[in-house]
């Protein structure tokens, strides 16, 4: 009787059991895979945002190129357009047509050729008054709005500008968003920027970081650890604003001066600046995977004759490999990602990067910068978000080839 | 020759040795036993200053090897470690290859002749009886050989670097009859060359291999003798009864 209690008792026990064990299990797998679906709808949204931008027109929204009908020109890209209304591209020759200089012509000129009642009360007359002034001139490329076309286009031409292409955001070399009548989105100058100023800040912070890794995890006194580990920690939670505030005091004045330049405001600021801001990472990470390496590992190399400096690099490091390279790719990821500091001391210059004295600008600052401005849906907008994009291609490509280095180096110690 | 005079240890305020006085004879075997937490290992660990690592331990008294003090300033502790070799309770090979594993000694020593190392790899794997069953998988990682194997791969490991004391602490508490009983023909076989001390909770084991025997208390040195005699006819009655099992 007692033992029947007890049993049926065990029992719904069990099954009690059982079914928080399978709510918890179930809880699990449905995080699991709510966050795999999460990464899947952002790099959707991003990619489907950002490829918006080849389908969007060269030329403004709204607007046509015109010629003169006897021009023999049909076609003309975004980067010929810009430097034809920069009057840097000054003859047809020069873009496949006639010996005949060009005559950039842009829709509000229109009222220096005529008197305000001249259009009508309604501006009826406006249509044919451009059709008027593109077939007097030859050498024109007008850039007019599509409504006030003439209803008679035998008198005009229309140029075929196209969408964007991926060549011009990925080869193109000028980035100048909002020029008119043909935006610049090439995005060559911001990519390299990005991976320049990276790169660089990476190479001085790598060294330094694991330098004061391996002296926190192998040569410091356990009082020094305990002063170092929190202070170090602390550096890396403070705000990036805070740290570009301290580039824009101390270090873009540091550069002028010690380098001579004329702005301090440089891509070695940002390196310098990112380097700072990726210590703490790189150290922090490397320091707890080599303190991982057991106790035994070391003292079997010590035993053998092995000095502490052959110990390191034979055992701790090879060890310690994979988080070693971890600590690397989050450093990376923090100096390609990082917005604000930068922001605040490269200068900003969308231009080629040539030298790291001079101005430069990445694809974060320019996103933070211009996203605001970018009206939203337009081809400015979707730049940024494909901009976006190849920072999310970038930070893949460095995770997967760190994986895969310290997979290698795994199997190879 | 090895030598202990007078040593005192302590790990911060815990005084782990009590003036203990030994000497150890070329080319033999000597067993240290006792109850756990008795000194043994911190004793073993004297002598190739492996005790160094751990921060806030003092050491009085002297460590002779062949007369010379091993904590004075003049001896180098690198050059010191590759005379007394270690092996330790647990295995622990690297993570490399069988044969990184053994040549690592080499290396480090700056040996570069491919030639000759792997002469002595495949010297020290057979002197550890472990060369017919890895001949065939030097590339492996050592973590493929089971824990047996793993310790005598250590041994080779240590045997490489031709030292000429060996500090064996417990090196086959981990380990399965077969493994232990190939391990102890391996000290018996070793002892021709090397000065042996082993530290075990296996009295058999230590009655099996050893030429003398000490047993450790709290700390001291209980009895240091014969190993025939310890097992047969102690002195002390807490030799006997820790021998006997009466130990409580
Ligand atoms: N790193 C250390 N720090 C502080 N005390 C230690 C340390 N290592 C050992 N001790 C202490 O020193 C004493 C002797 O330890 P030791 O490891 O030499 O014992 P043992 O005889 O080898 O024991 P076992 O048979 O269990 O291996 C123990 O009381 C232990 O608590
Ligand atoms: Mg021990």
């Amino acid at each position: 009787m007692n033992t029947d209690k007890q049993l049926k008792f065990r029992n719904t026990a069990r099954r009690g059991a059982k079914w928080l064990e399978r709510g918890v299990e179930g809880l699990f797998t449905a995080s699991g895979w709510v966050s795999i679906v999460i990464v899947l709808l952002i790099t959707i949204f991003l990619f489907k945002e950002g490829f918006g931008l080849f389908q969007s027109p060269t030329v403004e929204k709204g607007y046509v190129l015109c010629v003169h009908p006897s021009n023999p020109v049909e076609r003309l890209n975004a980067s010929q357009i810009k430097h034809i209304f920069d009057y840097e591209t000054t003859s047809w020759s020069e873009v496949g047509g006639a010996d005949l200089e060009i005559r950039p012509f842009r829709f509000e000129e229109i009222f220096d050729y005529y008197a305000e009642e001249e259009f009508g009360p309604d501006y009826e007359f406006l249509p044919d008054k451009l059709a008027e002034v593109v077939a007097g001139d030859e050498g024109i490329l007008a850039f007019l709005p599509e409504q006030y076309l003439p209803a008679d286009r035998s008198g005009i031409k229309i140029v075929e500008a196209g969408n964007i292409t991926v060549t011009d955001f990925f080869g193109g070399r000028e980035w100048l968003p909002t020029s008119t009548p043909a935006p610049q989105f090439g995005a060559l100058p911001l990519i390299l920027g990005t991976l320049w100023v990276s790169f660089f800040a990476i190479l001085i912070a790598l060294p330094l970081g694991m330098g004061v890794a391996i002296y926190m995890s192998e040569l410091a006194g356990e009082r020094m650890r305990k002063v170092l580990k929190p202070a170090i920690e602390l550096l890396a939670g403070i705000p990036s604003v805070v740290y570009g505030f301290f580039g824009l005091v101390v270090i873009v004045p540091l550069v002028q001066r010690a380098f001579d330049l004329p702005v301090g405001e440089t891509a070695f600021a940002g390196c310098l600046i990112l380097a700072i801001m990726a210590l703490p990472t790189i150290i922090t990470v490397a320091e707890d995977a080599m303190r991982n390496t057991p106790l035994a590992m070391r003292e079997a190399s010590l035993s053998l004759g092995a000095t502490q400096w052959q110990t390191i690099y034979r055992v701790v490091i090879p060890y310690a490999s994979s988080g070693i390279s971890a600590a690397i790719v989050l450093g990376i990821g923090r100096a390609v990602g990082e917005t604000m500091a930068v922001l605040m001391v490269t200068g900003n210059a969308a231009v080629m990067p040539t030298s790291l004295f001079e101005p430069i600008r990445t694809i974060p600052a320019t996103i933070a910068a211009e996203l605001g401005e970018a009206p939203a849906g337009g081809a400015h907008y979707q730049s940024l978000f494909l901009l976006g994009c190849i920072l999310f291609l970038i930070t893949l490509v460095i995770s997967v080839s760190a994986e895969l280095i310290s997979k290698k180096q795994r199997q190879a110690v | 020759m090895i030598e202990a005079k007078n040593v005192n240890f302590y790990y911060g305020d815990f005084h782990a040795l009590k003036n203990i006085n030994m000497k150890m004879e070329r080319n033999t075997v000597t067993a240290f036993i006792g109850p756990s937490g008795c000194g043994k290992s911190t004793f073993l660990r004297l002598f190739n200053r492996m005790n160094d690592l751990i921060e806030g331990t003092r050491l009085t008294g002297e460590c002779l090897i062949d007369g010379q003090n091993i904590y004075d300033k003049s001896v180098s502790v690198v050059e010191l470690r590759k005379q007394v070799g270690m092996v330790f309770q647990k295995p622990n090979p690297f993570p490399k290859s069988i044969f990184e594993n053994v040549a690592y000694g080499l290396r480090v020593n700056g040996m570069k002749n491919k030639k000759e190392i792997e002469e002595i790899v495949e010297r020290s794997l057979r002197q550890a009886a472990l060369w017919d069953e890895v001949k065939d998988k030097l590339k492996k990682s050592a973590f493929d050989l089971s824990g047996g194997q793993q310790q005598r791969l250590c041994i080779a490991r240590a045997l490489a670097v031709s030292p000429t004391v060996l500090l064996m602490d417990e090196p086959a508490s981990a380990l399965d009859p077969i493994s232990t009983s190939k391990i102890e023909d391996l000290i018996y076989a070793l002892k021709k060359e090397y000065t042996i001390v082993i530290v075990t909770h296996n009295m058999q084991q230590a009655s099996r291999v050893s030429d003398n025997t000490g047993f450790f208390m709290l700390g001291e040195l209980v009895e240091f003798s014969e190993t025939k005699k310890m097992f047969l006819n102690p002195d002390k009655e807490q030799t006997q009864n820790y021998i006997t099992g009466r130990f409580g």
